[in-house]
Protein backbone atom coordinates (compact mmCIF):
# COMPACT_ATOMS: atom_id res chain seq x y z
CA UNK A 1 0.00 0.00 0.00
CA UNK A 2 1.56 3.53 -1.32
CA UNK A 3 1.43 6.04 0.97
CA UNK A 4 0.14 9.41 0.16
CA UNK A 5 1.50 12.21 2.01
CA UNK A 6 -1.26 14.19 4.77
CA UNK A 7 -0.95 17.45 2.62
CA UNK A 8 -1.32 15.80 -0.85
CA UNK A 9 -4.24 14.10 0.67
CA UNK A 10 -6.19 16.82 1.71
CA UNK A 11 -5.27 18.87 -1.56
CA UNK A 12 -6.88 16.43 -3.66
CA UNK A 13 -10.01 15.93 -1.60
CA UNK A 14 -10.41 19.83 -1.85
CA UNK A 15 -10.04 19.31 -5.92
CA UNK A 16 -12.29 16.42 -5.77
CA UNK A 17 -14.90 18.58 -3.92
CA UNK A 18 -14.40 21.38 -6.15
CA UNK A 19 -15.19 19.28 -9.48
CA UNK A 20 -18.21 17.88 -7.87
CA UNK A 21 -19.26 21.60 -7.40
CA UNK A 22 -18.42 22.62 -10.64
CA UNK A 23 -20.78 19.13 -11.90
CA UNK A 24 -23.53 20.31 -10.23
CA UNK A 25 -23.26 24.01 -11.50
CA UNK A 26 -23.08 22.61 -14.80
CA UNK A 27 -26.29 20.20 -14.45
CA UNK A 28 -28.08 23.91 -13.82
CA UNK A 29 -26.49 24.96 -16.34
CA UNK A 30 -27.19 23.65 -20.08
CA UNK A 31 -30.38 25.54 -19.81
CA UNK A 32 -28.43 28.90 -20.20
CA UNK A 33 -26.19 27.59 -22.77
CA UNK A 34 -28.55 28.21 -25.73
CA UNK A 35 -28.32 32.13 -24.58
CA UNK A 36 -24.57 32.47 -25.82
CA UNK A 37 -21.58 32.52 -25.33
CA UNK A 38 -21.39 35.37 -23.60
CA UNK A 39 -23.25 34.74 -20.90
CA UNK A 40 -20.93 32.18 -20.19
CA UNK A 41 -17.70 33.15 -20.50
CA UNK A 42 -18.77 35.87 -18.40
CA UNK A 43 -19.45 32.84 -15.64
CA UNK A 44 -16.12 31.33 -16.44
CA UNK A 45 -14.33 34.61 -15.88
CA UNK A 46 -16.48 35.36 -12.37
CA UNK A 47 -15.63 31.67 -11.61
CA UNK A 48 -11.79 31.86 -12.72
CA UNK A 49 -8.94 33.03 -10.51
CA UNK A 50 -7.12 34.16 -13.55
CA UNK A 51 -5.99 37.77 -12.52
CA UNK A 52 -7.45 40.33 -15.44
CA UNK A 53 -4.46 41.30 -17.30
CA UNK A 54 -3.54 37.94 -18.31
CA UNK A 55 -7.32 37.33 -19.26
CA UNK A 56 -7.27 40.51 -21.30
CA UNK A 57 -3.56 39.56 -22.94
CA UNK A 58 -5.14 36.17 -23.68
CA UNK A 59 -8.29 37.47 -25.01
CA UNK A 60 -6.04 40.18 -27.44
CA UNK A 61 -3.65 36.79 -28.29
CA UNK A 62 -6.89 34.98 -29.31
CA UNK A 63 -8.41 38.04 -31.13
CA UNK A 64 -5.15 38.71 -33.34
CA UNK A 65 -4.84 34.59 -34.12
CA UNK A 66 -8.48 34.62 -35.55
CA UNK A 67 -7.79 37.75 -37.05
CA UNK A 68 -4.48 35.78 -38.70
CA UNK A 69 -7.24 32.77 -39.71
CA UNK A 70 -10.45 34.18 -39.98
CA UNK A 71 -11.48 30.91 -42.50
CA UNK A 72 -10.29 28.46 -39.84
CA UNK A 73 -12.23 30.70 -36.94
CA UNK A 74 -15.24 31.15 -38.78
CA UNK A 75 -17.01 27.82 -38.93
CA UNK A 76 -16.06 26.84 -35.72
CA UNK A 77 -17.20 29.98 -34.25
CA UNK A 78 -20.85 29.22 -36.43
CA UNK A 79 -21.15 25.80 -35.02
CA UNK A 80 -20.58 26.52 -31.47
CA UNK A 81 -23.22 29.40 -31.71
CA UNK A 82 -25.27 26.91 -33.72
CA UNK A 83 -25.32 24.14 -30.97
CA UNK A 84 -24.68 21.67 -33.79
CA UNK A 85 -22.05 19.64 -32.25
CA UNK A 86 -22.61 16.70 -34.51
CA UNK A 87 -20.99 17.91 -37.73
CA UNK A 88 -18.74 19.80 -36.30
CA UNK A 89 -14.67 19.51 -36.48
CA UNK A 90 -12.65 18.29 -33.36
CA UNK A 91 -11.53 21.66 -33.01
CA UNK A 92 -15.03 22.60 -31.72
CA UNK A 93 -14.72 25.79 -28.76
CA UNK A 94 -17.81 23.52 -27.06
CA UNK A 95 -14.94 21.05 -25.61
CA UNK A 96 -15.52 21.03 -21.69
CA UNK A 97 -12.68 20.99 -20.45
CA UNK A 98 -11.34 24.60 -21.90
CA UNK A 99 -10.14 26.89 -19.90
CA UNK A 100 -10.60 30.39 -20.18
CA UNK A 101 -7.08 31.31 -22.26
CA UNK A 102 -8.59 28.24 -24.32
CA UNK A 103 -5.86 26.05 -22.68
CA UNK A 104 -6.88 22.24 -22.52
CA UNK A 105 -4.21 21.89 -19.34
CA UNK A 106 -3.67 23.46 -15.84
CA UNK A 107 -0.35 23.05 -13.92
CA UNK A 108 -1.60 20.95 -10.67
CA UNK A 109 1.24 21.25 -8.19
CA UNK A 110 5.00 21.60 -8.78
CA UNK A 111 7.07 18.56 -7.00
CA UNK A 112 10.74 19.55 -6.13
CA UNK A 113 13.11 16.94 -6.91
CA UNK A 114 13.81 15.47 -3.36
CA UNK A 115 10.19 15.99 -1.59
CA UNK A 116 9.03 12.42 -3.34
CA UNK A 117 12.03 11.00 -5.26
CA UNK A 118 15.07 9.91 -3.15
CA UNK A 119 17.65 9.83 -5.07
CA UNK A 120 19.98 7.34 -3.66
CA UNK A 121 23.26 7.83 -5.80
CA UNK A 122 25.44 11.23 -5.78
CA UNK A 123 27.52 11.72 -8.58
CA UNK A 124 31.18 10.87 -7.03
CA UNK A 125 34.89 11.36 -8.09
CA UNK A 126 35.60 8.75 -9.89
CA UNK A 127 38.50 7.93 -12.02
CA UNK A 128 39.17 5.26 -14.56
CA UNK A 129 40.66 1.77 -14.24
CA UNK A 130 43.11 1.95 -17.32
CA UNK A 131 45.12 3.23 -16.15
CA UNK A 132 45.33 4.56 -12.77
CA UNK A 133 44.18 1.25 -10.62
CA UNK A 134 46.08 -1.10 -13.46
CA UNK A 135 49.15 0.72 -13.40
CA UNK A 136 49.24 0.41 -9.60
CA UNK A 137 48.26 -3.16 -9.74
CA UNK A 138 51.00 -4.01 -12.29
CA UNK A 139 53.83 -2.16 -10.08
CA UNK A 140 52.95 -4.12 -7.25
CA UNK A 141 52.65 -7.46 -8.70
CA UNK A 142 56.26 -6.96 -10.40
CA UNK A 143 57.27 -5.36 -6.80
CA UNK A 144 56.60 -9.09 -4.83
CA UNK A 145 57.55 -11.03 -7.45
CA UNK A 146 61.00 -9.36 -7.73
CA UNK A 147 60.99 -9.57 -4.06
CA UNK A 148 60.32 -13.70 -4.04
CA UNK A 149 62.13 -14.03 -7.22
CA UNK A 150 65.60 -12.63 -5.39
CA UNK A 151 64.78 -14.36 -2.12
CA UNK A 152 64.41 -17.18 -3.63
CA UNK A 153 67.87 -16.79 -5.36
CA UNK A 154 69.75 -16.18 -1.92
CA UNK A 155 67.56 -17.91 0.27
CA UNK A 156 66.96 -22.01 -0.32
CA UNK A 157 63.80 -23.48 1.21
CA UNK A 158 64.67 -26.40 4.26
CA UNK A 159 64.96 -29.74 2.91
CA UNK A 160 65.83 -31.91 5.74
CA UNK A 161 66.50 -35.87 5.94
CA UNK A 162 64.07 -38.05 5.00
CA UNK A 163 61.06 -38.37 7.11
CA UNK A 164 61.52 -41.01 10.06
CA UNK A 165 59.31 -42.18 12.16
CA UNK A 166 61.86 -43.64 14.87
CA UNK A 167 63.38 -40.21 14.89
CA UNK A 168 61.42 -37.30 16.72
CA UNK A 169 63.12 -34.46 16.46
CA UNK A 170 63.58 -31.98 19.37
CA UNK A 171 61.84 -29.96 19.58
CA UNK A 172 59.19 -30.34 17.02
CA UNK A 173 56.95 -27.64 15.80
CA UNK A 174 54.28 -26.99 13.60
CA UNK A 175 54.07 -24.63 10.92
CA UNK A 176 54.71 -21.11 12.17
CA UNK A 177 50.68 -20.03 11.84
CA UNK A 178 49.96 -23.05 13.73
CA UNK A 179 52.75 -22.39 16.69
CA UNK A 180 50.76 -19.75 18.89
CA UNK A 181 48.27 -22.93 18.83
CA UNK A 182 51.06 -24.98 20.14
CA UNK A 183 52.05 -22.82 22.85
CA UNK A 184 48.66 -22.92 23.98
CA UNK A 185 48.77 -26.41 24.18
CA UNK A 186 51.52 -26.06 26.93
CA UNK A 187 48.72 -24.04 28.99
CA UNK A 188 45.85 -25.63 28.19
CA UNK A 189 43.76 -29.09 28.37
CA UNK A 190 44.63 -30.15 24.13
CA UNK A 191 40.70 -29.93 23.50
CA UNK A 192 40.55 -26.85 24.88
CA UNK A 193 43.86 -25.15 23.06
CA UNK A 194 43.36 -26.94 19.98
CA UNK A 195 40.14 -27.09 19.29
CA UNK A 196 37.88 -24.98 21.53
CA UNK A 197 39.77 -21.63 21.38
CA UNK A 198 40.57 -21.56 17.80
CA UNK A 199 36.67 -22.37 17.37
CA UNK A 200 35.14 -19.62 18.99
CA UNK A 201 38.15 -17.48 17.88
CA UNK A 202 37.72 -18.40 13.73
CA UNK A 203 33.43 -18.07 14.79
CA UNK A 204 33.60 -14.74 16.27
CA UNK A 205 36.02 -13.34 13.80
CA UNK A 206 33.25 -14.57 10.92
CA UNK A 207 30.65 -13.16 12.98
CA UNK A 208 32.22 -9.92 13.78
CA UNK A 209 30.08 -7.83 11.57
CA UNK A 210 26.85 -9.63 12.84
CA UNK A 211 28.19 -8.22 16.69
CA UNK A 212 29.50 -5.31 15.90
CA UNK A 213 26.20 -3.57 15.09
CA UNK A 214 27.99 0.15 15.30
CA UNK A 215 27.45 2.01 11.88
CA UNK A 216 30.40 3.83 12.37
CA UNK A 217 33.49 3.85 9.91
CA UNK A 218 35.23 6.51 11.86
CA UNK A 219 38.42 4.96 13.94
CA UNK A 220 37.20 7.47 16.97
CA UNK A 221 33.66 5.62 17.26
CA UNK A 222 34.93 2.49 16.93
CA UNK A 223 37.30 2.58 20.37
CA UNK A 224 35.88 -0.51 21.43
CA UNK A 225 35.88 -2.58 18.58
CA UNK A 226 39.37 -1.26 17.42
CA UNK A 227 41.29 -2.13 21.19
CA UNK A 228 39.11 -5.88 21.42
CA UNK A 229 41.32 -6.27 17.64
CA UNK A 230 44.38 -5.26 18.29
CA UNK A 231 44.59 -7.24 21.32
CA UNK A 232 43.89 -10.21 20.02
CA UNK A 233 46.05 -9.40 16.94
CA UNK A 234 49.08 -9.09 19.19
CA UNK A 235 47.82 -11.91 21.48
CA UNK A 236 48.46 -14.31 18.18
CA UNK A 237 51.66 -12.83 17.14
CA UNK A 238 53.09 -12.83 21.02
CA UNK A 239 52.22 -16.07 21.39
CA UNK A 240 53.51 -17.14 17.27
CA UNK A 241 56.90 -15.65 17.94
CA UNK A 242 57.60 -17.04 21.81
CA UNK A 243 56.98 -20.63 20.06
CA UNK A 244 58.85 -19.91 16.75
CA UNK A 245 62.04 -18.43 18.67
CA UNK A 246 61.43 -18.94 22.23
CA UNK A 247 61.48 -22.79 22.30
CA UNK A 248 63.70 -24.86 22.92
CA UNK A 249 64.34 -28.41 23.30
CA UNK A 250 61.31 -30.55 24.96
CA UNK A 251 59.48 -26.92 23.98
CA UNK A 252 61.19 -25.31 26.90
CA UNK A 253 61.56 -21.74 27.50
CA UNK A 254 64.72 -20.56 25.71
CA UNK A 255 66.16 -17.38 24.81
CA UNK A 256 67.27 -17.59 21.17
CA UNK A 257 70.25 -15.42 21.79
CA UNK A 258 71.46 -18.03 24.22
CA UNK A 259 70.41 -21.77 22.96
CA UNK A 260 70.23 -20.74 19.29
CA UNK A 261 66.96 -21.19 16.94
CA UNK A 262 65.13 -24.12 17.20
CA UNK A 263 62.87 -22.89 13.99
CA UNK A 264 62.18 -23.87 10.48
CA UNK A 265 60.02 -22.03 7.60
CA UNK B 1 66.30 5.66 -61.56
CA UNK B 2 66.21 9.03 -59.85
CA UNK B 3 64.23 7.27 -57.57
CA UNK B 4 67.25 4.98 -56.34
CA UNK B 5 69.72 7.81 -56.04
CA UNK B 6 67.53 9.72 -53.50
CA UNK B 7 67.08 6.66 -51.60
CA UNK B 8 70.74 6.63 -51.28
CA UNK B 9 71.12 9.92 -50.55
CA UNK B 10 69.01 9.28 -47.12
CA UNK B 11 71.05 7.84 -44.19
CA UNK B 12 71.06 3.98 -43.54
CA UNK B 13 69.45 4.59 -39.77
CA UNK B 14 66.56 6.77 -41.14
CA UNK B 15 65.85 4.04 -44.34
CA UNK B 16 65.51 1.47 -41.91
CA UNK B 17 63.60 2.98 -39.47
CA UNK B 18 61.21 3.64 -42.60
CA UNK B 19 61.18 0.81 -42.99
CA UNK B 20 60.47 -0.75 -39.46
CA UNK B 21 57.74 1.44 -39.27
CA UNK B 22 55.76 0.50 -42.82
CA UNK B 23 56.52 -3.22 -41.54
CA UNK B 24 55.26 -2.46 -38.17
CA UNK B 25 51.70 -0.88 -39.97
CA UNK B 26 51.45 -3.63 -42.23
CA UNK B 27 51.38 -6.15 -39.29
CA UNK B 28 48.82 -4.11 -37.28
CA UNK B 29 46.39 -3.42 -39.96
CA UNK B 30 46.44 -6.98 -40.80
CA UNK B 31 43.35 -8.90 -40.12
CA UNK B 32 44.84 -11.52 -38.08
CA UNK B 33 46.11 -8.53 -35.65
CA UNK B 34 43.15 -6.83 -35.43
CA UNK B 35 41.30 -10.08 -35.16
CA UNK B 36 43.39 -10.81 -31.86
CA UNK B 37 43.30 -7.71 -30.47
CA UNK B 38 39.77 -5.99 -29.72
CA UNK B 39 39.02 -2.44 -30.29
CA UNK B 40 40.73 -0.67 -27.05
CA UNK B 41 43.57 -2.97 -27.24
CA UNK B 42 46.84 -0.92 -26.45
CA UNK B 43 48.36 -3.02 -29.37
CA UNK B 44 46.07 -2.07 -32.03
CA UNK B 45 47.21 0.67 -34.87
CA UNK B 46 45.79 3.79 -34.00
CA UNK B 47 45.40 3.74 -29.89
CA UNK B 48 45.27 6.62 -28.28
CA UNK B 49 44.35 7.76 -24.99
CA UNK B 50 40.61 8.43 -24.48
CA UNK B 51 38.16 8.23 -22.48
CA UNK B 52 36.69 6.02 -24.83
CA UNK B 53 39.75 3.39 -25.39
CA UNK B 54 40.21 3.65 -21.47
CA UNK B 55 37.03 1.73 -21.11
CA UNK B 56 37.50 -0.30 -23.60
CA UNK B 57 40.79 -1.31 -22.45
CA UNK B 58 38.52 -3.25 -19.33
CA UNK B 59 35.53 -3.60 -20.93
CA UNK B 60 37.29 -5.83 -23.78
CA UNK B 61 39.47 -7.87 -21.55
CA UNK B 62 38.65 -10.99 -20.25
CA UNK B 63 41.26 -10.41 -17.23
CA UNK B 64 40.64 -6.88 -16.83
CA UNK B 65 37.20 -7.12 -17.01
CA UNK B 66 37.16 -8.25 -13.34
CA UNK B 67 37.09 -4.48 -12.23
CA UNK B 68 34.63 -1.88 -13.14
CA UNK B 69 35.69 0.85 -15.85
CA UNK B 70 35.56 3.46 -13.56
CA UNK B 71 36.10 3.15 -9.48
CA UNK B 72 36.25 5.59 -6.71
CA UNK B 73 39.21 8.39 -6.82
CA UNK B 74 40.55 7.01 -3.61
CA UNK B 75 40.20 3.29 -4.46
CA UNK B 76 42.91 3.55 -6.04
CA UNK B 77 45.08 5.39 -3.31
CA UNK B 78 47.57 3.08 -2.23
CA UNK B 79 47.73 4.18 1.00
CA UNK B 80 44.37 3.01 1.59
CA UNK B 81 44.39 -0.69 0.92
CA UNK B 82 48.24 -1.16 0.36
CA UNK B 83 47.26 -3.69 -2.20
CA UNK B 84 47.44 -6.32 0.20
CA UNK B 85 44.30 -8.36 -1.75
CA UNK B 86 45.48 -7.49 -4.69
CA UNK B 87 48.62 -8.87 -3.57
CA UNK B 88 47.32 -12.18 -1.87
CA UNK B 89 45.10 -13.21 -5.65
CA UNK B 90 48.62 -11.93 -7.19
CA UNK B 91 50.29 -14.62 -4.86
CA UNK B 92 48.01 -17.35 -5.59
CA UNK B 93 48.85 -16.92 -8.98
CA UNK B 94 52.15 -17.20 -8.71
CA UNK B 95 51.69 -20.12 -6.41
CA UNK B 96 49.86 -21.91 -9.40
CA UNK B 97 52.13 -21.61 -12.11
CA UNK B 98 55.11 -22.29 -10.08
CA UNK B 99 52.73 -24.97 -8.25
CA UNK B 100 52.15 -26.42 -11.59
CA UNK B 101 56.05 -26.43 -12.59
CA UNK B 102 56.92 -28.76 -9.41
CA UNK B 103 54.22 -31.33 -10.20
CA UNK B 104 56.00 -32.30 -13.45
CA UNK B 105 59.27 -34.26 -11.26
CA UNK B 106 56.83 -34.72 -8.13
CA UNK B 107 55.27 -38.60 -7.57
CA UNK B 108 53.16 -38.20 -4.01
CA UNK B 109 54.29 -41.80 -2.52
CA UNK B 110 56.51 -41.97 0.47
CA UNK B 111 59.13 -43.68 -1.51
CA UNK B 112 59.68 -41.03 -3.94
CA UNK B 113 59.11 -38.13 -2.71
CA UNK B 114 61.77 -37.19 -1.24
CA UNK B 115 64.02 -38.35 -3.65
CA UNK B 116 61.95 -36.62 -6.47
CA UNK B 117 62.55 -32.95 -4.23
CA UNK B 118 66.31 -33.72 -3.82
CA UNK B 119 66.47 -34.67 -7.52
CA UNK B 120 64.36 -31.59 -8.60
CA UNK B 121 66.90 -29.17 -6.75
CA UNK B 122 70.05 -30.72 -8.13
CA UNK B 123 69.15 -31.71 -11.46
CA UNK B 124 66.44 -30.14 -13.03
CA UNK B 125 66.89 -26.65 -14.55
CA UNK B 126 65.51 -23.68 -12.14
CA UNK B 127 63.88 -26.56 -10.15
CA UNK B 128 65.89 -25.35 -6.91
CA UNK B 129 64.93 -21.64 -7.70
CA UNK B 130 61.17 -22.22 -8.45
CA UNK B 131 60.84 -24.85 -5.25
CA UNK B 132 62.35 -21.88 -2.95
CA UNK B 133 59.76 -19.39 -5.05
CA UNK B 134 56.58 -22.13 -4.24
CA UNK B 135 57.55 -22.19 -0.45
CA UNK B 136 58.86 -18.15 0.15
CA UNK B 137 55.04 -17.31 -2.00
CA UNK B 138 53.42 -19.74 0.07
CA UNK B 139 54.68 -17.99 3.60
CA UNK B 140 54.25 -14.67 1.96
CA UNK B 141 50.72 -15.36 1.34
CA UNK B 142 49.01 -16.05 4.43
CA UNK B 143 51.09 -12.94 5.28
CA UNK B 144 49.32 -10.63 2.85
CA UNK B 145 46.06 -12.51 3.80
CA UNK B 146 46.13 -12.40 7.07
CA UNK B 147 47.33 -8.48 6.88
CA UNK B 148 44.31 -7.78 4.21
CA UNK B 149 42.37 -9.06 6.67
CA UNK B 150 43.51 -6.72 9.71
CA UNK B 151 43.55 -3.97 7.30
CA UNK B 152 39.56 -4.57 6.63
CA UNK B 153 38.69 -4.90 9.97
CA UNK B 154 40.22 -1.50 11.28
CA UNK B 155 38.99 0.39 8.03
CA UNK B 156 35.26 -1.16 9.03
CA UNK B 157 35.21 -2.19 5.41
CA UNK B 158 32.86 -5.32 7.15
CA UNK B 159 30.10 -3.30 7.89
CA UNK B 160 27.04 -3.35 5.82
CA UNK B 161 26.50 -3.74 2.99
CA UNK B 162 29.74 -6.12 2.84
CA UNK B 163 29.06 -8.65 6.00
CA UNK B 164 29.07 -11.11 4.19
CA UNK B 165 31.69 -10.32 1.85
CA UNK B 166 33.48 -10.59 5.20
CA UNK B 167 32.41 -13.95 6.28
CA UNK B 168 33.60 -15.16 2.66
CA UNK B 169 37.17 -13.39 3.86
CA UNK B 170 37.63 -15.42 6.66
CA UNK B 171 36.53 -18.62 4.64
CA UNK B 172 39.83 -17.62 2.07
CA UNK B 173 41.31 -17.00 5.02
CA UNK B 174 41.20 -20.90 6.32
CA UNK B 175 41.17 -21.95 2.78
CA UNK B 176 44.79 -20.44 2.86
CA UNK B 177 46.01 -21.62 5.90
CA UNK B 178 44.84 -25.25 4.87
CA UNK B 179 46.29 -24.92 1.65
CA UNK B 180 49.84 -23.95 2.98
CA UNK B 181 49.49 -26.79 5.97
CA UNK B 182 48.49 -29.54 3.43
CA UNK B 183 51.66 -28.29 0.74
CA UNK B 184 53.49 -28.32 4.07
CA UNK B 185 53.59 -32.15 4.16
CA UNK B 186 54.81 -33.03 0.04
CA UNK B 187 58.75 -32.86 1.06
CA UNK B 188 58.22 -35.80 3.33
CA UNK B 189 61.61 -34.58 5.25
CA UNK B 190 61.65 -34.62 9.20
CA UNK B 191 60.34 -31.48 9.29
CA UNK B 192 57.36 -32.17 7.16
CA UNK B 193 56.44 -35.21 8.60
CA UNK B 194 56.53 -33.74 12.51
CA UNK B 195 55.02 -30.79 11.79
CA UNK B 196 52.26 -32.13 9.88
CA UNK B 197 52.13 -34.78 13.18
CA UNK B 198 52.18 -31.81 15.93
CA UNK B 199 49.05 -29.97 13.81
CA UNK B 200 46.73 -33.11 13.09
CA UNK B 201 47.12 -34.60 16.81
CA UNK B 202 45.64 -31.08 17.70
CA UNK B 203 42.59 -32.02 15.30
CA UNK B 204 42.22 -35.06 16.88
CA UNK B 205 41.06 -33.98 19.93
CA UNK B 206 38.16 -32.45 18.50
CA UNK B 207 35.08 -33.40 20.72
CA UNK B 208 32.71 -36.73 19.83
CA UNK B 209 34.27 -37.18 16.22
CA UNK B 210 38.57 -36.10 16.87
CA UNK B 211 39.71 -39.86 16.23
CA UNK B 212 37.46 -40.22 12.80
CA UNK B 213 38.81 -36.57 11.76
CA UNK B 214 42.12 -37.53 12.11
CA UNK B 215 41.00 -40.87 10.40
CA UNK B 216 40.03 -38.84 7.22
CA UNK B 217 42.60 -36.42 7.05
CA UNK B 218 45.14 -39.18 7.64
CA UNK B 219 43.59 -41.87 5.49
CA UNK B 220 44.80 -44.45 8.56
CA UNK B 221 45.55 -43.92 11.77
CA UNK B 222 49.37 -42.99 10.95
CA UNK B 223 51.37 -40.50 8.59
CA UNK B 224 52.11 -42.27 6.00
CA UNK B 225 52.24 -42.99 1.91
CA UNK B 226 48.07 -42.70 2.19
CA UNK B 227 48.34 -39.86 3.83
CA UNK B 228 50.58 -38.35 1.02
CA UNK B 229 48.54 -38.40 -1.44
CA UNK B 230 45.59 -37.31 0.48
CA UNK B 231 47.06 -34.14 1.20
CA UNK B 232 48.58 -33.98 -2.39
CA UNK B 233 45.53 -34.10 -3.82
CA UNK B 234 43.48 -31.65 -1.54
CA UNK B 235 46.39 -29.13 -2.30
CA UNK B 236 46.68 -29.42 -5.96
CA UNK B 237 43.67 -30.21 -6.59
CA UNK B 238 40.62 -29.87 -4.34
CA UNK B 239 41.54 -26.75 -2.10
CA UNK B 240 42.72 -24.40 -4.91
CA UNK B 241 39.06 -25.78 -6.75
CA UNK B 242 37.17 -24.75 -3.56
CA UNK B 243 39.28 -21.77 -3.14
CA UNK B 244 38.61 -20.54 -6.68
CA UNK B 245 35.01 -20.95 -6.23
CA UNK B 246 35.38 -18.40 -2.92
CA UNK B 247 37.32 -16.14 -4.86
CA UNK B 248 34.95 -15.27 -7.47
CA UNK B 249 32.19 -14.96 -4.96
CA UNK B 250 34.51 -12.54 -3.10
CA UNK B 251 35.64 -10.34 -6.24
CA UNK B 252 32.10 -10.49 -7.24
CA UNK B 253 30.34 -9.12 -4.18
CA UNK B 254 33.32 -6.26 -3.69
CA UNK B 255 31.97 -4.88 -6.72
CA UNK B 256 27.60 -5.71 -5.94
CA UNK B 257 28.65 -3.97 -2.95
CA UNK B 258 29.12 -0.99 -4.39
CA UNK B 259 32.92 -1.09 -4.70
CA UNK B 260 35.72 -1.33 -2.08
CA UNK B 261 34.94 0.77 0.94
CA UNK B 262 35.10 4.22 1.33
CA UNK B 263 37.32 6.74 3.08
CA UNK B 264 37.18 6.62 6.82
Amino acid sequence: MVEIPEHLRKRAEEARAKAEAAKAAAAGGPAEAGSGDGASEAQQQAASKIPPHLLERSKAARAQASGGAPEAEAPAAAAGGGGVAVAAPPTAPEMPATGPGGHTQRLLTVVKSGSIQDVKSKPQDKVHVWPHLLVVEFVAALFITAFTLIFSIFVNAPLLELANYNQTPNPSKAPWYFLGLQELLTMFHPMVAGVTIPGIGLLALMLAPYIDKNPSKRPEDRKFAISLMTIHLMFWAVLVIIGSFFRGPGFNFVFPWEAGLFFEL
Amino acid sequence: MAIDTEERRTPLPERLAAQMTKIGDQVQGSQAWTSIFRPGSIFRKGYTDSPRNRSYVIMNSVLYHLHPVKVKRHAVKVSYTLCLGGLSFFLFILETVTGIFLMFFYRPTAAQAWDDIYILQTSVTFGLLVRNMHRWGAHLMVITVFLHMARVFYHGAYKPPREFNWVIGVILLKLTLLLSFTGYLLPWDQLALWAVTVGTNMMGYTPVFGDQVRFVLLGGVEIGTDTLLRWYVLHVLMLPFVLVIFLAVHFWRVRKDGGISGPL
